[in-house]
């Protein structure tokens, strides 16, 4: 039997999860002890097969209040494409204004998944904003 | 010249978490808000916290800090807060008048009910003392995230974390991100004050190891940080000899806590907690001051922004009452005391009246614990408990008693 503890980073609760498993670890062979909430045992089953992360990082901004506005993965990415999707993201520049929400990239990296603007940039022409 | 003086049912001082969500849950009550921030941006530390894992308690779903914060923005903005931002509050007097700086402009304004919600501020090396020059390239962790992630500089190739508070962690896999490469994290405890899911994302997703009971001792360089000597650290907290060594490095962070920001609080002639470094109050967060009441990380430190702006909420609810006449606290000689027993730091609130029928108690354990049981007592009867799998300090507690189980002064302890 396989054994592994890790630690859930689904919410701030953090379970520390024991999981155990023969053989590949899937569905039914993965016993999972610890969670506070089911989305734990999908959890420990995704660190085994296929971790996934966020990642949060930010681009730079042309014609700004702020020299940088900041992004995300609008979901979790394969934990080995953070990095490269990160190199991609490090040479654009933005127009300001950006607002929150706006999509920078469709599918970074090859992931699937959206790079979105989660803090907005006013234009250094608006009036003062809030 | 005269100056025009507004007036306000409740003014909320700090547009961070607990201070929008004090000013939109006055205003929804009713009341005329006016909320200050010194910055031209609200949301206060939450803009420079780029990464997720807020907003799951507040609004079920995972959001990044700058997200988080303009959800508040809005919250407040619809509830018809007058938000003054780039405005810095000079002085605040016990009657409720606020003199604050705007564009170097001098306002005035006053307010029946006022929120203290200045948040906090980082230690600093001074206040830790290494030895060694002053040499560039030492930052405290919260300085490098804004530099990092608000001024696009790059702070350094090689660098130390010294403390494992959660802006260590977060800036740890940051920095990784951004090409650097983190060496190591140093805490003298003899477990990581940072919560447990960062350990795990921040650290040990990209192998940087984490030395416990160990603590820089030595700073070296002259203009820039060039390596840093780390000791390891007995029960009693001295540095074992022999145990030292060195790690090549041309910056240090600094991740060693945060200090409640009180000083216009004090000068108010608010009273202090001596553990929290925060306002001591009754069960509506009322400080000892009528009227002046206090939330977030200015009245104690919180892990979650979430719970930040819970605490707001409550004691935006109670200063809009308190506007209105209604007061939920006693004077403090009136009041019952609420103490921490053994292995709990503190206990939010301090003390709490008969007038109100319950108060919710937020507290910290002192070290961490496997499965736990937390009681609250007052006379010789248990008027609350409850069980947890795992107990950390770094991860607040709450719990809600009935005023009228009280037979005196309410003490929480851990067994
Ligand atoms: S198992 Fe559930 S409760 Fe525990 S950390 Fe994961 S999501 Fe949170």
């Amino acid at each position: 039997m396989n054994h592994r503890v890790i630690t859930c980073i689904l919410c701030p609760n953090g379970c520390e999860l024991e999981v155990g498993w023969d053989g590949e670890p899937t569905t039914q062979s993965v016993e999972v002890l610890g969670n506070l909430c089911a989305k734990g045992i999908s959890y420990a089953l995704d660190e085994l097969t296929h971790p996934e992360r966020t990642l949060t990082t930010s681009i730079r901004v042309r014609g700004g209040v702020q020299r940088l506005a900041s992004v995300k993965t609008v979901s979790p990415i394969p934990r080995e494409a953070v990095v490269a999707a990160r190199e991609l993201l490090q040479p654009m520049v933005l127009n300001a204004p950006v607002a929150i929400g706006q999509v920078v990239v469709e599918d970074v990296a090859r992931t699937g998944v959206q790079v979105i603007v989660t803090r907005a940039v006013a234009s250094q022409s608006d009036p003062e904003q809030s | 010249m005269t100056e025009q003086i507004r007036e306000f049912d409740v003014a909320v001082i700090g547009g961070g978490p607990a201070g929008l969500a004090a000013a939109a849950a006055a205003a929804s009550q009713g009341a005329q808000v006016a909320l200050i921030d010194r910055n031209s941006q609200l949301g206060g530390i939450l803009n420079q916290c780029i990464h997720d894992g807020f907003g799951l308690h507040a609004f079920g779903e995972v959001l990044t800090g700058p997200e988080f914060a303009d959800r508040y923005v809005r919250r407040a903005t619809d509830a018809g807060v007058f938000l003054q931002s780039n405005t810095l509050v000079t002085s605040l007097a016990p009657s409720g008048e606020i003199i604050c700086s705007r564009y170097g402009q001098r306002k005035q304004l006053r307010a029946k009910a006022i929120v203290l919600a200045m948040g906090c501020r980082e230690r600093t090396r001074g206040m830790i003392r290494i030895p060694g020059y002053r040499p560039a390239g030492v930052y405290t962790a919260g300085t490098a995230q804004w530099l990092t992630n608000l001024a696009n500089v790059r702070i350094g190739r090689r660098v130390v974390i010294l403390g494992s508070g959660d802006i260590g962690l977060i800036m740890a896999r940051r920095l990784t991100w951004e090409g650097a490469e983190v060496i190591a994290v140093i805490e003298k405890l003899p477990y990581p004050s940072g919560l447990p899911r960062n350990i795990n994302q921040c650290l040990l997703d990209y192998e940087i190891p984490l030395h416990l009971s160990h603590s820089v001792t030595c700073i070296h360089g002259k203009d820039r940080v060039e390596r840093v000597t780390v000791s390891r650290f007995d029960e009693t907290g001295t540095p074992v000899a022999g145990s030292e060594f060195d790690l090549v490095c041309d910056t240090l962070l600094l991740s060693v806590g945060l200090i409640p920001e009180n000083e216009l609080s004090r000068r108010a002639g608010v009273v202090l907690d001596r553990t929290t470094s925060g306002a001591t109050v009754g069960a509506s967060y009322m400080t000892n001051v009528p009227g002046i009441f206090s939330c977030g990380n200015v009245l104690h430190i919180h892990d979650l922004a979430d719970w930040a702006a819970e605490e707001g909420e409550r004691a935006g609810a109670s200063a809009a009452k308190y506007a209105e006449g209604i007061h939920g606290d006693a004077v403090v000689e009136e009041s019952i005391p609420i103490r921490a027993g053994d292995g709990i730091r503190y206990v939010i609130p301090q003390r709490v009246s008969r007038s109100t029928d319950q108060v919710l108690m937020s507290f910290r354990v002192t070290e961490p614990r496997g499965k736990t049981t937390i009681r609250a007592i007052s006379g010789k009867a248990m008027i609350g408990s409850t069980q947890l799998n795992k107990a950390h300090p770094a991860t607040m507690v709450q719990l809600r008693i009935q005023i009228e189980d009280l037979a005196g002064p309410v003490e929480v302890t851990c067994s």
